[in-house]
């Protein structure tokens, strides 16, 4: 399987990438972003909503919005089976064989995102058969070892979405994303929904499984205690462009762009030596209260 | 501060839950087992706990959106479960909830100016021209402005919406205010500006907070004391301080220990941001 994998290339390279909705080109929603993720490591995308954040992950899986259009940059991902390749020029017919099997994603929701109809164990087991051609026991087996492994009991592998709590749901979400052992689990804020115990757990579990895997992550999150928790690397986004970017030491320990000690001035601190703060704007330009980040 | 002015005392509630293959058994769940808190006027009181902890029960009973099945809870001495019909309706302006999706709980059939002064017409109080004089300065005080009156509620953003449940509750200048999770669905950098609009509304409006929430670092900020919740107990209470300080119960070390960043980064970075 390491074949082809160029180990002197990251795993994914997002170049100079920009987003635009197609009935107003001139708005830039996500401008010239650029970012790497190795394997083995986590990269955290911290922004507030609007940031661009999520769009930048979806546009990697190739799932924006037919009513966006990327203008430019590359998503180069490192396939270890088939070397370094463009997503974005890619069909989708060999999308859909990265989906799912180098690439998955686990989503913000796990209330939504699991189809109610469907047993967890069906719909952890669908990848496997997609990929993998996994049929029968082997596929019951792989599927009792994957809920073991995100600590679900395997009597559950019949029940309902309906039937798990929210933490319980998430774990599904990350066995289904696991499944394939991809090279790549994009998460787009998979704990915002959760209770604080259920979030420290899952966020365990998820540094686990990288480390386990030697998968890369790439982490979306609004909350700088969780990067704090999970990150290696860290990118900030704001109105759509990088405003900072660095080791997690480096952009926690001493931030460099007025929008990124603001973000993280206004985390409330649990020992509550700091005030709460307000999102501070100050450092904006008076006259450009709607300026991108890019000042 | 003067004394309490709500008090709950000996609260149970239980839900038949459906069990069973095909949903005929039933099960009794105890979402309220003999639970006793009390709110010290002009204060803020968390209600701390996880999903099921039967926190938002507890809300909605001392609101009596929900019948009790024993216990009684008292509001400034009155016994709230005794009042009945339009004395209770009367009674409930002074008892206010601001919801925790700010999504789900405006109308989005109503325009702004009608969901905060629907109360105030609900009450009867003061003539239309007043009722909108008060709307307005209500909403102006929340940081939202006149022309937002005329406005539909998917015109704003998550923070905006809940400073637009916060005007409805507080138009009818109520004493008690119970905030279900108010921040728990805004982003990190929008929860600071609620939370200190909330704290200076208490101040001017001389309110009483209850505030149910699974985040212990809001909390932290809001409090003044805690009662912490499992599975329909009351497993610790006391000041803030206390509690954060040297938590007794094992559920209140486990959730303190569940914070988010709390042993990398943070210090370190508050400390990079003052200096």
């Amino acid at each position: 399987m390491i074949a082809l994998t160029d180990t002197t290339k990251p795993l994914l390279q997002v170049d100079h990438l920009s987003i635009v909705p197609k009935k107003m080109p001139s708005r830039l929603l996500v401008n010239g972003v650029s970012f790497t993720i190795e394997a083995g490591q986590t990269t955290c995308v911290v922004g507030e909503s609007g940031s661009g954040k999520s769009l930048t992950a979806l546009s990697v899986m190739g799932l924006l919005s037919k009513q966006l259009q990327l203008t430019q940059g590359m998503v180069l991902f490192n396939d270890a089976e088939r070397g370094v390749r463009d997503l974005i020029l890619l069909d989708d017919e060999s999308l859909r064989k990265i989906r799912g099997k180098s690439i998955a994603m686990i989503f913000q929701e796990p209330m939504t995102s699991l189809n109610p109809v469907l047993t967890i164990g069906y719909q952890i087991g669908e990848s496997l058969t997609t990929h993998l051609g996994l049929k029968g026991d082997a596929l019951k087996i792989k599927i009792a070892n994957l809920l073991d492994m995100v600590g679900i009991p395997t009597s559950r592998v019949n029940s309902y979405p309906d039937e798990l709590s929210g933490g319980q749901r998430q774990r599904v979400m990350i066995a289904m994303s696991i499944a394939c052992e991809p090279q790549l689990l994009i998460a787009d804020e998979p704990t915002t929904a959760l209770d604080v115990t259920v979030q420290a757990q899952i966020l365990k579990l998820l540094d686990e499984l990288k480390t386990r895997m030697n998968m890369g992550m790439l982490f979306i999150t609004h909350d700088f205690g969780v990067v704090a928790d999970i990150a290696d690397k860290v990118v900030v986004m704001f109105r759509g462009e990088i405003v900072e970017a660095g080791t997690k030491d480096e952009v926690l320990g001493n931030p460099q762009h007025p929008y990124t000690k603001a973000l993280l001035a206004c985390v409330p601190d649990a020992e509550g030596k700091n005030p709460l703060r307000p999102i501070d704007y100050a450092w904006l330009p008076e006259n450009q209260p709607n300026a991108g980040a890019g000042l | 501060m003067s004394g309490d002015i709500l008090v709950a005392n000996n609260l149970v509630k239980t839900y038949h839950q459906r069990s069973g293959k095909l949903g005929f058994g039933s099960t009794l769940v105890k979402a309220l087992d003999n639970v006793s808190v009390s709110l010290r006027e002009g204060t803020t009181l968390a209600i701390v706990g996880e999903s099921g902890s039967g926190k938002s029960t507890l809300a909605r009973c001392l609101l009596q959106l929900q019948p009790l099945d024993s216990g009684e809870v008292l509001f400034a001495g009155q016994d709230l479960s005794k009042i009945k019909g339009a004395a209770l309706r009367a009674m409930r302006k002074n008892l206010q909830m601001v919801f925790q999706d700010p999504f789900a709980s405006l109308n989005p059939r109503m325009r702004v100016g009608e969901i905060v002064g629907e109360g105030l017409l609900i009450h009867g109080l003061g003539s239309s021209a007043e009722q909108q004089q008060r709307v307005i300065a209500m909403l102006k005080r929340v940081g939202l402005t006149e022309a937002d009156m005329q406005k539909y509620p998917h015109e704003f953003s998550g923070g905006q919406r809940q400073r637009i449940g916060i005007a409805r509750a507080l138009v009818l200048q109520p004493k008690v205010v119970v905030c279900d999770e108010p921040v728990s669905a805004l982003d990190v950098s929008i929860q600071a500006q609620i939370l200190l609009l909330l704290k200076e509304l208490q101040q001017e409006m001389a309110l009483s907070y209850m505030f149910i929430s699974h985040d212990l670092r809001v909390v932290r900020h809001i409090a003044d004391d805690i009662v912490v919740m499992n599975k329909g107990k009351v497993v610790e209470a006391g000041a803030v301080v206390d509690i954060y300080q040297k938590p007794q119960h094992e559920y209140t070390q486990n959730l303190l220990a569940a914070i988010p960043g709390k042993k990398t980064g943070k210090k370190n970075s508050t400390d990079a941001v003052s200096a």
